[in-house]
C-alpha cells in the first residue's frame, strides 16, 4: 500500500510538473494581453510533431532545442498576423480566434502528418528505470521533471531580475502605464506570447518521448491547464505551478482509493477553492475577474 | 420624417421581419427540398438554433460568455435519452426530465460562477462544462460511455382519440420541435422585455453604474445564467429527440464553442441573430462534411475571418447598413 502511494504521488507530480509547464505558459499570455489561448493545446502538438520531424537529422538533443524555438516562430507569425488586430477587443473574439485556429492545427496536422499515431522513441540512457525497487521511475520521467523545473525556474529569474522580465510583471499589473513610460508594447506582448508558445513545443517534445504522437495528444492537457490556473490563481505564475502541481498530486493520490474517480477529483478541488477562496490560492483581489 | 413616423415604420419593419422569418419556419418542409434541404435538416437548424439562441441570452443580452454551455445542452439530452429508456415511454415527460436535469443542474453551478467575470468566467465555465463530458464519458453502466445512449425512441403524441407519429413521419416532428421552438422563444422574448431584460441590458451596457442603482448584480446574473440552462437544456432535450442518441460529444466544449460561433456569425445583439447563424453554420457544415474530409480546417477558417472581418455578424451588419 505504501509503495503505491508513493508510485501514485511520484507519478502526480510528474504529470504535474507537466501541467504546470502548459499552465504557465497559457498564464503568460493571459496575464499580459488577456487572451485565452485555445490553440496551445495545438502549439503542444506543432512542437511534439516538429521534433519528429527534425530527429533523424539532428537527433533527439538537437530536436528537444530547436522544435520548441520553431515552434515559437510559428507564435509569433500567428500573434502578429491575427491575434495582435484583437488586443483591446471583448476577450470573446480572440477567445473565438484561438478555438478556430485551434480547429485548422488539429486538422493541419492530420494533413501532414497523418491521422495515426507516431512513435517517438527517447536516447536509450534515459528509458531505463533508476532502480529496481522503485521501478517506475524512469530516467525519462526524472529527465523531463528536471527539464521542467530548469525552464521554470529560469523563467522566473528572467522574470524577476531582467529588464524586460520587469516589463512583462509591470504590465500584467497596468499595461496603459507601462505603455506611457515608453515601452514598446506591441513588441513586449509578441515576445511575451512567444515565451509561451516555447514552453507549449517543449511541452510536446517531452510529452512525445512519453506518450507517443497523435494530432490530438493537446487536448487531454489543455482542461487540467485551465485548471491549475484557476486552482492557483489567474495573475500570479508561482500561483499556476502550485496548482499544476497540486491537481497532479491530487489526481494521483486518488488513483490509490478510488482510480475511476482520478480524473474527476481536480474539478472537484476546482469547485472547492471556488467556494472557499474565489480568487484561488495564490491569486491577487480584483485581477481580471 | 417625424419621430413618431420614423417609429411606426421601424415597428411596421420588424413586424414584417417577423412574418418572413416564421412564413419560412412554418413552410420550411415544402420550401427546403426544392434547394437540396432535407426536413431533418430543417429540424437540426431549429434545435441548434434554439441553443444559440439561449447561450446569446445570457451573452448578447447580459454581456456575460459562458463557454460551457455544451455542458446544461448534453445533460438536457441525457436526461430526456434516460428517462425514455428507463422510466416512461412519453416524449413530452422526456423533454420535461431533461430540461429540468440540466437546468437545475446549471442553476446550481451558477451560485459558484457568478462572481466571476469575462475571461475568467469563460474559463471556469469551460472546465465546469468537462466535468459532465468526463462523467458520461467514465459512466459507461448508465450513459454507454463512448459509444453512447441507445435503445430509445421518441414516442407518439398521444391525445385519447387520434395520436401523432413523431417517430416515421419527419413533416410532424419538425412541426412538434418548431411549437416548442416558438414556445421557448416566445418566453425568452417575454423575460427580455420585462423589466428584469432591461435590467440584464442594463448590466451589459455598464455593470458598475447598474451596481450603483443598487441592483442586486449577481442576482440579476445568476437568475439569466439560469433561464439560460433551462433553455439549454430544453434544446438538448430535443436534440436527443432528434437523433434517438446522445453522446458524450453533445457535453464537449466545442459545442460550446460552436454554439457561441453561430450566436456571433448571425449577429449576437439581436434576438433572431443566432437562428440565422445556426442556419448558415449547420448547412455549410452538412454541405462542407460532404465534400472534403477537411472540414475541420474549413470550420476552423470561417471562424477566423468571422472574428476578424465580421465580427457583429450578419444582422449587425445589415444593420449598421440601415443607420448609416
Amino acid at each position: 500500500m505504501l509503495e503505491l502511494t508513493f508510485f501514485n504521488v511520484t507519478n502526480g507530480l510528474i504529470i504535474g510538473a507537466f501541467y504546470a509547464l502548459m499552465a504557465i505558459g497559457l498564464s503568460l499570455i493571459l496575464n499580459l494581453s488577456g487572451v485565452i489561448n485555445f490553440a496551445h493545446g495545438g502549439f503542444l502538438v506543432i512542437g511534439g510533431y516538429l521534433a519528429y520531424t527534425l530527429r533523424p537529422y539532428i537527433g533527439f538533443w538537437g530536436a528537444l532545442i530547436v522544435a520548441p524555438f520553431l515552434t515559437a516562430i510559428i507564435g509569433i507569425a500567428v500573434e502578429r498576423l491575427l491575434i495582435r488586430r484583437l488586443y483591446g477587443r471583448d476577450p470573446l473574439y480572440s477567445l473565438l480566434l484561438t478555438f478556430g485556429l485551434a480547429f485548422i492545427i488539429e486538422d493541419g496536422t492530420r494533413q501532414f502528418w497523418g491521422a495515426n499515431g507516431l512513435p517517438f522513441s527517447v536516447p536509450e540512457g534515459l528509458t531505463s528505470a533508476l532502480s529496481s525497487k522503485f521501478f517506475f521511475i524512469t530516467g525519462y520521467r526524472m529527465f523531463m521533471v528536471a527539464m521542467v523545473a530548469i525552464v521554470v525556474g529560469l523563467l522566473f529569474v528572467l522574470l524577476r531580475y531582467t529588464r524586460i522580465g520587469v516589463r512583462i510583471r509591470a504590465g500584467t499589473l497596468d499595461l496603459e502605464t507601462v505603455s506611457a513610460l515608453g515601452v514598446n508594447v506591441r513588441a513586449l506582448r509578441s515576445l511575451n506570447f512567444a515565451v509561451g508558445i516555447f514552453l507549449a513545443g517543449l511541452a510536446g517534445v517531452l510529452a512525445a518521448g512519453q506518450i507517443g504522437l497523435e494530432p490530438t495528444m493537446g487536448d487531454s492537457l489543455l482542461m487540467p491547464s485551465f485548471i491549475a490556473i484557476i486552482v492557483g490563481g489567474v495573475g500570479s505564475l508561482t500561483g499556476t505551478l502550485f496548482g499544476g502541481l497540486l491537481i497532479g498530486v491530487a489526481s494521483g493520490l486518488t488513483a490509490v482509493i478510488f482510480p475511476s474517480a482520478s480524473e474527476a477529483v481536480i474539478y472537484v478541488m476546482m469547485a472547492i477553492v471556488l467556494l472557499v477562496r474565489p480568487r484561488g490560492l495564490l491569486g491577487e483581489e480584483g485581477m481580471l475577474t | 420624417m417625424t419621430p413618431k413616423a420614423r417609429g411606426l415604420s421601424q415597428q411596421g419593419r420588424h413586424l414584417a421581419m417577423l412574418a418572413v422569418i416564421w412564413a419560412a419556419l412554418v413552410f420550411a418542409p415544402y420550401w427546403m427540398p426544392l434547394f437540396g434541404g432535407y426536413t431533418a435538416l430543417g429540424t437540426r437548424v431549429l434545435v441548434l438554433g434554439l441553443a444559440a439562441m439561449s447561450v446569446n441570452f445570457l451573452l448578447g443580452f447580459t454581456g456575460v460568455l459562458s463557454f460551457g454551455h455544451a455542458a446544461w445542452f448534453g445533460l438536457g439530452a441525457y436526461g430526456a435519452g434516460l428517462c425514455l429508456k428507463w422510466v416512461a415511454l412519453s416524449t413530452p415527460l422526456a423533454l420535461l426530465a431533461g430540461t429540468v436535469l440540466g437546468g437545475v443542474a446549471g442553476a446550481i453551478l451558477g451560485v459558484l460562477l457568478v462572481r466571476r467575470r469575462g475571461v475568467y468566467f469563460a474559463m471556469v465555465t469551460i472546465a465546469f462544462g468537462q466535468v459532465f463530458y468526463y462523467i458520461a464519458f467514465q459512466w459507461s453502466s448508465l450513459t454507454g460511455g463512448d459509444d453512447g445512449l441507445r435503445g430509445f425512441e421518441r414516442q407518439p403524441l398521444d391525445f385519447g382519440p387520434f395520436k401523432i407519429d413523431l417517430l416515421h413521419n419527419d413533416v410532424y416532428f419538425y412541426y412538434f420541435v418548431l411549437v416548442c421552438f416558438a414556445a421557448a422563444a416566445a418566453v425568452m422574448a417575454f423575460v427580455l422585455r420585462s423589466p428584469f431584460g432591461h435590467t440584464m441590458i442594463a448590466i451589459r451596457e455598464n455593470e458598475r453604474r447598474a451596481r450603483f442603482l443598487g441592483i442586486p448584480i449577481e442576482l440579476h446574473i445568476w437568475i439569466a445564467f439560469a433561464l439560460s440552462c433551462f433553455f439549454m437544456a430544453f434544446a438538448g432535450a430535443l436534440y436527443a429527440l432528434l437523433n434517438n442518441f446522445a453522446d458524450p460529444r453533445v457535453l464537449h466544449y466545442s459545442l460550446s464553442g460552436d454554439f457561441v460561433i453561430m450566436a456571433v456569425m448571425g449577429g449576437m445583439r439581436r434576438f433572431w441573430g443566432p437562428l440565422l447563424g445556426a442556419v448558415i453554420f449547420v448547412v455549410l457544415q452538412d454541405y462542407i462534411s460532404s465534400v472534403t474530409v477537411n472540414w475541420m480546417s474549413f470550420i476552423g477558417a470561417l471562424i477566423v475571418l468571422i472574428v476578424l472581418f465580421f465580427p457583429r455578424g450578419v444582422l449587425g451588419l445589415l444593420g449598421q447598413r440601415r443607420t448609416a
